[in-house]
Parts: C-alpha cells; sequence; structure tokens
C-alpha cells in the first residue's frame, strides 16, 4: 500500500519542485536528482532511494503554478511519484500527462505523512483514518494521451495516420 | 450565442463557424516560440520521429521562433552547449524567426516577438514559457505549453486535444493617479481573484482604461494573467494595436481585426476602477499577497530589479531614469537594470536613460532575464530582501530560497532605490 512521504500546502509553484538554476539540466533521465532540491531532507531521501516507486506527495490547492518547465513533471514522474492535490495549475497539469506522471486531483483529500493510501479509479481512500475521498476524473482527450502512453507516442501515432 | 474573442479565434483555427467553452479543438498554430528550453523540445521532437522511418522534419519553420533569453551570455558550459545545439538545429531546420545573443536583435522572447511583428490579431500562439500569456495583448490567443506539447505541435503544427477556455470579462475604467501603472492593476487584480482565481480560463480586458492603454502596458497585463492561472489574457485589438504593429513593429501587410461579440458568454464578469488606486506591491512568497504600498512602505531592501518581459519596456526605464536623474542611489543598496531588448537597450541609450540611471548608481546589464529566474547575474544573499518588477515573488525564485522578493511598477522601484527602502514615488518627490 502506497504511503505519504510529504505533505505540501497550497500553491507549491515549479519553483520549489525545481528550482530554476538546474533548468539547464533537460533530459527527463537526469532532472530527477534535483527534484524539491531546495527541500534539501526530502531530496536526499530521493537520492539515497529511500522512497519507494509509487509513494505519494499530498498537497493543498494549485500544485505546480508558476512556469511551464517540464522538468517539474520529468523529476517527479523519474522517481514515479504520484501527486494528490486538491487541484492543479494547468500548464503542470498538462505536462504530467503528456509525461505519464500520475496526477490525482482530490478536493477533499486528507491525509498526513505516514498514512497509506489507496487510489482508485474514482476515489481515494485512506487506509490509516478510514476516510474516503472522491476524485476529480480527467476530462476523457487527455485520458486519451495517458492511454496512448504519453505525449509522444500519441503524436506519433498521428503522424503516421497523418502521412499514410 | 456569441462568442468571446478566443472562441472567435478558435473557431477560425479549426475551420468551423463556431466554438464555444468547453469544446475540444485541435487548432492550427501561427507562431510557436521557445527559448533555451528548445534543447528539450528538439529531444522530444527527435524521440516522436523514432521507429517511424520518416526524417523529423519540423512542420513549418517560418511559424517557428526561438530566442535566446534565460541565461545570455550563457552561465554555464552545459547552457553554451544546448545553445548551441539549438543553434544547429536551427540551421538544419531552416528556423528564420531565430533570435541568438545579439546586441542588434537579442532581448527576452516575451518583447523579440511583438517589437518583431511576429504576433498579429487572431493568431494562435504557442510558447515553451507561461508568460506567453503576454502576446494576448495584441490580440492573440497565446498560452504556455511545455516543452514535449510543442514537439507534438513542431511535428504535427497543431495543438493536440484542446479544450475551450471560458472567458472572464474584466471592464477597467477611470484614470490612474499619478504614479500609478498598469503593473499595479494587475497586482490589485491579482490579489482580488487569487492565484488560481483564474485557472483554466482567458482573461479578455474591457474599459476605458484599457482602451487608452498603450500597449507596453498591455503586455505587461497579459504577461501576467498567469499569476492568477489564467491560460491567457486577451486585448481585443483596436487602433492602439494598429498603431504598434505599424509604427514599433513595422508590419506593412494588412491586419485584421477581431472582437468578441456583443452577447458572448462570458464565466463572470469583474469590474474595477483604477482612479483611487495606490501603487500595489506583492510581498513574499505568493504574487496573490498584494498590499497598497501605504502599508507596506519603510521595508528595508538590499536589491533592487527593473526589467523582465513584464518591466522592462523602454517606458518603464524612462520612468525609473525620470525619478532618478540627478539623484543618488542610498549606499548598500545595489539596483540592476535590465532592458527588455537590445533595442529598447539602445533606445535607452539615445535617449540618455542609461546615463541618467548609472549616474544614479544603477548597473545596466545586457538585455535577458536576468535574476528573474535566479540562474544567474545579481544572485541574492540569505537574507536578502530585493524588490523587483518582474512578475514572481515564489520562495526561491531569485535563486535563494533564504531570500525574500517584494514585487512593484518601475516607478516604486526607482523611488525604493533611492532611499533603501520601499517608498511611494509620491512621497520622495514630496519630501
Ligand atoms: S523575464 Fe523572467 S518571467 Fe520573463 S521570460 Fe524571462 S525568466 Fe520568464
Amino acid at each position: 500500500m502506497p504511503k505519504v512521504v510529504l505533505k505540501l500546502g497550497d500553491d507549491i509553484s515549479t519553483d520549489i519542485i525545481y528550482p530554476g538554476r538546474f533548468m539547464a539540466t533537460v533530459l527527463p533521465t537526469e532532472t530527477p536528482q534535483y527534484a524539491f532540491a531546495d527541500h534539501a531532507e526530502f531530496n536526499a531521501k530521493l537520492k539515497r532511494g529511500e522512497i519507494p516507486p509509487g509513494s505519494v506527495i499530498v498537497a493543498g490547492k494549485n500544485f505546480g503554478c508558476g512556469s511551464s518547465r517540464e522538468q517539474a513533471a520529468s523529476c517527479l514522474k523519474g522517481h514515479e511519484l504520484v501527486i494528490v492535490a486538491k487541484d492543479f495549475a494547468r500548464i503542470f497539469l498538462q505536462n504530467s500527462i503528456n509525461l505519464g506522471l500520475r496526477t490525482v486531483a482530490c478536493p477533499t483529500i486528507e491525509a498526513s505523512e505516514g498514512d497509506e493510501l489507496e487510489i482508485l479509479s474514482d476515489k481515494v481512500i485512506n487506509k490509516t483514518t478510514g476516510r474516503e475521498f472522491n476524485i476529480v476524473p480527467l476530462p476523457k482527450v487527455r485520458q486519451a494521451i495517458i492511454d496512448a502512453g504519453g505525449l509522444i507516442p500519441y503524436t506519433r501515432k498521428r503522424l503516421l495516420e497523418e502521412r499514410r | 450565442m456569441g462568442m468571446t474573442i478566443v472562441e472567435k479565434i478558435l473557431a477560425r483555427a479549426v475551420g468551423q463557424d463556431s466554438v464555444k467553452a468547453g469544446d475540444v479543438v485541435e487548432p492550427a498554430v501561427d507562431l510557436a516560440m521557445s527559448h533555451e528550453n528548445a534543447a528539450l523540445v528538439i529531444n522530444q521532437f527527435t524521440e516522436i520521429f523514432k521507429g517511424t522511418g520518416l526524417e523529423p522534419r519540423v512542420w513549418n519553420p517560418s511559424k517557428i521562433a526561438i530566442i535566446f533569453d534565460h541565461r545570455v551570455p550563457a552561465e554555464s558550459p552545459k547552457t553554451a552547449t544546448n545553445q548551441k545545439k539549438i543553434r544547429d538545429f536551427v540551421a538544419q531546420q531552416g528556423i528564420a524567426k531565430f533570435h541568438d545573443i545579439r546586441g542588434d536583435e537579442g532581448g527576452i522572447c516575451h518583447q523579440i516577438l511583438p517589437e518583431n511583428g511576429y504576433v498579429r490579431p487572431g493568431y494562435v500562439v504557442v510558447g515553451t514559457d507561461s508568460h506567453t500569456t503576454s502576446h494576448g495583448a495584441l490580440g492573440a490567443f497565446s498560452f504556455g505549453i511545455g516543452a514535449t506539447e510543442m514537439a507534438s505541435v513542431w511535428t504535427l503544427g497543431k495543438v493536440l486535444n484542446v479544450e475551450v477556455p471560458a472567458t472572464i470579462k474584466v471592464i477597467v475604467n477611470g484614470v490612474f493617479r499619478q504614479y500609478v501603472y498598469p503593473k499595479d492593476l494587475i497586482l490589485h487584480l491579482i490579489g482580488k481573484i487569487t492565484a488560481e482565481g483564474a485557472n483554466f480560463k482567458v482573461i479578455e480586458f474591457h474599459g476605458e482604461t484599457i482602451k487608452k492603454m498603450p500597449t507596453s502596458g498591455r503586455l505587461t497585463i497579459c504577461n501576467m494573467t498567469v499569476e492568477a492561472g489564467a491560460t491567457s489574457g486577451i486585448v481585443p485589438p483596436d487602433d492602439e494595436t494598429l498603431r504598434y504593429l505599424r509604427e514599433e513593429a513595422g508590419v506593412k501587410e494588412k491586419v485584421e481585426i477581431i472582437a468578441p461579440d456583443s452577447d458572448a458568454l462570458y464565466d463572470q464578469t469583474i469590474e474595477i476602477d483604477v482612479s483611487d488606486l495606490e501603487p500595489q506591491i506583492a510581498l513574499p512568497h505568493t504574487v496573490d499577497n498584494v498590499k497598497p504600498i501605504s502599508e507596506v512602505e519603510g521595508v528595508k531592501v538590499d536589491q533592487i530589479v527593473i526589467g523582465s518581459c513584464t518591466n522592462g519596456r523602454l517606458d518603464d526605464i524612462a520612468i525609473a531614469a525620470q525619478i532618478l536623474k540627478g539623484r543618488k542611489i542610498a549606499r548598500g543598496i545595489r539596483m540592476l537594470v535590465f532592458p527588455a531588448s537590445a533595442r529598447i537597450y539602445r533606445q535607452a541609450i539615445e535617449k540618455g536613460y542609461v546615463s541618467d540611471l548609472m549616474s544614479a548608481g544603477a548597473v545596466v546589464m545586457n538585455s535577458g532575464c536576468g535574476p528573474c529566474l535566479g540562474v544567474h547575474q545579481g544572485a541574492l544573499a540569505d537574507g536578502d530582501v530585493a524588490l523587483s518588477t518582474t512578475n514572481r515573488n515564489f520562495k526561491g525564485r531569485m535563486g535563494n530560497p533564504n531570500s525574500e522578493v517584494y514585487l512593484c511598477s518601475p516607478a516604486v522601484a526607482a523611488a525604493s532605490a533611492i532611499t533603501g527602502m520601499i517608498t511611494s514615488p509620491k512621497s520622495l518627490i514630496n519630501r
């Protein structure tokens, strides 16, 4: 059962997720080392491999606000983290969908660090507190990109259809 | 039912009579802009073509713009190598709208696009930069996307699976008091509707104040709409738009004027009267933490920054020079000025502003993003307080999470440089 490894508040900006000073690093294979770089303790745990894939970050409103930098999504995807937030900023959400980072919009979520969460298609169950929270589903058109495995394979498919 | 201006633009871009908020469309792109992050776009673009047997060619090299601005001149070998990779790609693909690190045509992307006439009313513009919202100032639907999405646009020439956004109508009336500017208006609006008040929506600006506002001010307000979460800001094009395109951007071709319908359906309407508006300040660490200057005056500052895609234009530099002419910046304060483009820099030299600023003690830097995003040039010390005309004050935004950033207009920045603390220009002049 995945655990909440980090609990954050509202308006977590892309500068917190992936500070601007590391923006010269662009490749998705290289960005994960700088995830939450200014959150030294959490970054160190990630680097030491102490955070298992599928672990959850719980946040408040407007997660990922700010820059369009895709590193903010790719660095979290690199650690296979799952983000459960009250809601997300637009560009960050789209980048996550495009790269296959799992984001869950859950407007009433209540969870603390260490809680175990079960994430279903329509709700999140906090196994520690026994409470359930509804998920706002993604629009179908976004789901199509996820189902294709991300925007790169989705675009490749469209390209081949158009050139056929 | 009538259409908002963005609905009209998108209907045209998909070749339909009409679209409405919530529809899913795949609009053709008129201009696709990137900066140094084109390095990542190139990587993702190449990935798309892998295994297809097709040669990676962009859909239309004349519709792609690439501008080096975020880290110019390069601050590290890594950036320099990325920039080199982009130069090679530009040459190989024949991308024409390329602005390298140059003193004749370089600058910040959100100034280079308008001043070269690359953006026209009715265009669909995408950029791998969140402040791509700026270009709504010219009546385009212009929004930020990520690098992978841009790779998809470079491949297909359209944005896939876009939902037509709902629109918030903001009507602004009244005349600004002395030393109050479009920056104060947009800070006030963001404070009012919060950092996510326009999430997934477009802000369409109307009213007498907007009609009288020059394009530079419209660029400032559209630029910062993303700080309220907006997909884009937009000003319906008018005579001022035409004047700007003809006189400042050198556009000779016919320009099509597009307007929202009078019976368009809006998500909500917000009315603002600026007649009594004071200069506004955004306090650390969120852009919506906005207070009138009277509640913040006296806060001690260490570094003043004037510039960025928000407030690095000629009239911004002019007001700072006017306030600083014949005065001195307080000892112990650093003041950095970054003209938004090389053209603006040269104009500021010709008009004597650069000399006025330097004589007062300011350091006038090369055009580019500078300290705005905390990569190089003008790092802050632990505990430093910056007062800046840029658009973001997130924790760590200027490179040091142990510093604080306040946001303001160029006039407030200049007045505060003289006293070393947040100061209203009016109280300075009346001293
Ligand atoms: S000046 Fe700042 S906000 Fe504008 S494009 Fe550059 S980094 Fe982004």
